[in-house]
């Protein structure tokens, strides 16, 4: 029991992560149905950028999330301003493998500077190291932390997504953008905000890995990136709730798989779930059919 | 687009064709890399590229070596020159360089790869050209012997991966009094999986009983599920054959669970970012295997680690010291075979007998790999605490 009790908690974490990354790309693949290939090298930049605030500026950890939320976020405006904002009228193909540049270029310039071995991050506060045991089940602070924060984000996103002004305008440019831009909507400006929030969630999930997992390097963001793009296309791509429940359950079965001891399938099994999906359901969990229209 | 095309054929055939005519200018048949006064010795090593921390501590430790010896007159009156290229950790690249070293450059020996892969990629070209290839570093089972016989031209002056396992499994049983061991294992690398099955072999030998295997791949970085598992079992040691990178975590993550078994491992361990990874206080009741320790009293290792900081200014680890017995190694040999040929050098090399080093000393065996004895470190707090010699 208590070992069951610890895999939740293991897959809630592992989910919770997911779940920041998956979010970003499931916005963005709802307003311009552009699958952002760069969106895991984003998160990767974020852990970098919160090693280098905690390392280098001595700042707290929740300074460094800030920081690299800040920084992520200028940087995805500033990705789709100069890679993917000239090729919008352009077929979906070539947005994608613009995209997939990106992703290339961000690693490599990276490992250029950094270098391509691990490392680790600064030391954290004792509060951030207290782990509490409840009968046999260990539950780490920074667990507590990874799944409080990624719940408060999401809340957050949720609110400025249904209730603001510039939610709506999301949502409206995600039907129909020239319906959107009729209305008077700033059709480029909510975009670059689509991605700045986006990448503000990839960076926050970036320094939080750093934290759990104490282990940084340029590549770190492929796999997970992969993952929450599986996770995204479970719940149905573009659905924002269905992004949150596909992560939950990418993590749970990654979980699941190895608490059975077939760890080696792991990632196999991730990927049979997406194979699937799209066979048997492309839309996903939450997805509708619509129709095409003439 | 045509004319483009047409453009690049041209130009790539007029490349094929320039680099046909340098090789065919140059000297045939290399091993005679003895020109007036200097002995030339290839140095094929990762200088960039994923594994270029190896590459480049092998190559401080030949320097090193040959300074010490051009410094005292070098070999009967001539000097040691080095021909240094960087193979980018690719294994194609070194194969590349392993031809122009022997038949351009034409030395009389090469030294590297680091890695056991790249290294095994130059051994065809060394059995071509007749020209010894040594390495100070490839540690997999089957790089100087396999299925398919002995590879006349290569030698290595590190122990291999299994006895490694070996070993660890005696130091188990033995020091630690161990019965029940778990192996977490990297399933995504050969020398993972050579340690495991040495381990495992040994171990059940001397009466162990393996409770459980897991296994994880590199890159990996959250072993807590894995983790989980074998909580729930009993066991004495886990043995933890792969690299610092997911080492570092899965000790850090299996201490915060509550394991507190030893944790046993190899010279994959040997880094100074397994310390960072892991932290301090998981490093504890901590052991690997490795070629040589900095906290040996020996002498010539103590006398070694002086003049290596000396002169770099930081501690040498494993690969420093290897890289440095590696030159002083092919030296050695050059200077006892019969003529400067890579032949004879070849022949010199199979017929060492107690060559002594900083990384220990041994003999050639027949299948051109040294015998030695192995260290067994164990860490306190991250830190070298305790040195074992075993074997």
């Amino acid at each position: 029991m208590t070992e069951i009790l610890q895999q939740v908690v293991n897959a809630l974490s592992l989910g919770s992560i997911y779940a920041l990354i998956a979010l970003g790309y499931t916005m963005v693949y709802g307003i311009i149905k552009l699958i952002n290939f760069a969106h895991g090298e984003i998160y990767m930049i974020g852990a970098f950028v919160g090693y280098w605030t905690m390392r280098v500026f001595h700042l707290d950890f929740f300074v460094a999330l800030i920081a690299a939320m800040i920084i992520c976020m200028v940087l995805g405006v500033l990705i789709e301003r100069i890679a993917y904002r000239p090729l919008r009228q352009s077929t979906r193909l070539a947005s994608l493998i613009t995209a997939i540049g990106v992703s290339l270029l961000l690693q490599y310039t990276m490992m250029r500077f950094v270098g391509a071995d691990p490392r680790a991050y600064p030391p954290l506060p004792d509060y951030m190291n207290q782990s509490f045991n409840l009968g046999g089940v260990v539950i780490k602070s920074q667990q507590l932390v990874i799944i409080g924060i990624s719940v408060l984000l999401m809340i957050g996103l949720q609110f400025i997504v249904k209730t603001t002004r510039m939610g709506k305008a999301m949502r409206a440019v995600s039907q129909d953008p020239e319906a959107a831009q009729l209305m008077g909507i700033g059709v480029d400006r909510t975009i670059s905000f689509t991605f700045a929030l986006g990448s503000a969630l990839a960076g926050a999930a970036g320094v939080l890995v750093g934290v759990y997992y104490n282990s940084i390097n340029p590549f770190m963001g492929i796999m997970p990136g992969l993952k929450a793009f599986v996770a995204a296309v479970f719940g149905g791509i573009g659905i924002i709730p269905g992004a949150l429940i596909g992560a939950y359950v990418i993590g749970g079965s990654e979980t699941l798989v190895s608490s059975l001891g077939f760890s080696l399938l792991r990632d196999g099994v991730v990927f049979a779930i997406l194979i699937a999906i799209l066979s048997l359901k492309p839309t996903g969990l939450l997805g509708k059919n619509v129709r095409e229209k003439v | 687009m045509k004319l483009t095309r047409r453009a690049l054929f041209g130009t790539t055939a007029g490349i094929a064709i320039a680099s046909t005519l340098a090789a065919c200018s140059a000297s045939p048949g290399g091993g005679s890399g003895a020109s007036g006064d200097k002995i030339r010795l290839g140095v094929n090593y990762e200088l960039s590229g994923p594994v270029a921390t190896y590459g480049q501590a092998s190559v401080a430790g030949i320097k090193m070596a040959v300074k010490e010896i051009n410094d005292a007159g070098g070999l009967d009156g001539k000097q040691i020159e080095l021909v240094e290229y960087d193979n980018k950790s690719d294994a194609a690249e070194a194969t590349t360089l392993a031809t122009r070293l022997m038949s351009q450059d034409g030395v009389l020996a090469c030294m590297g790869p680091a890695t056991s892969g790249n290294f095994k990629a130059t051994i065809p070209v060394a059995d071509d050209s007749k020209v010894p290839v040594v390495s100070g570093s490839a540690t997999a089972d089957d790089v100087t012997v396999d299925a398919s016989g002995l590879k006349e031209y290569a030698f290595r002056i590190c122990f291999n991966d299994s006895f490694q396992g070996t070993i660890m499994a005696k130091f188990a049983a033995e020091n630690l009094s161990g019965k029940s061991a778990v192996i977490v294992q990297d399933n995504s690398s050969d020398y993972a999986s050579g340690l495991a099955a040495a381990f495992e072999k040994e171990f059940t030998s001397l009466g162990g009983t393996i409770v459980a295997t897991e296994g994880f791949t590199s890159g990996d970085t959250d072993f807590n599920s894995i983790l989980t598992r074998l909580r729930g079992q009993s066991f004495d040691v886990v043995y933890l054959p792969g690299y610092y990178q997911e080492a570092g975590l899965i000790i850090k993550q299996a201490r915060e669970l509550g394991i507190t078994a030893p944790v046993l491992g190899a010279d994959g361990f040997d880094s100074p970012t397994l310390l960072e990874l892991a932290g301090a206080a998981p490093l504890n009741d901590v052991y690997f295997t490795n070629h040589y320790s900095p906290i040996d009293e020996d002498p010539a290792v103590v006398e070694f680690i002086k003049a290596f900081e000396e002169a770099n200014g930081e501690q040498p680890n494993a690969f420093h010291a290897l890289g440095y017995d590696l030159g002083k190694f092919v030296i050695d040999a050059v200077s006892r075979a019969s003529e400067l040929t890579g032949e004879a050098v070849k022949n010199a090399m199979a017929e060492t007998k107690g060559f002594t080093g900083v990384t220990g000393t041994f003999d050639m065996d027949e299948n051109h790999n040294p015998v030695k004895s192995i260290v067994v470190i164990g860490l306190k707090d991250g830190v070298q605490d305790t040195s074992e010699k075993v074997g």
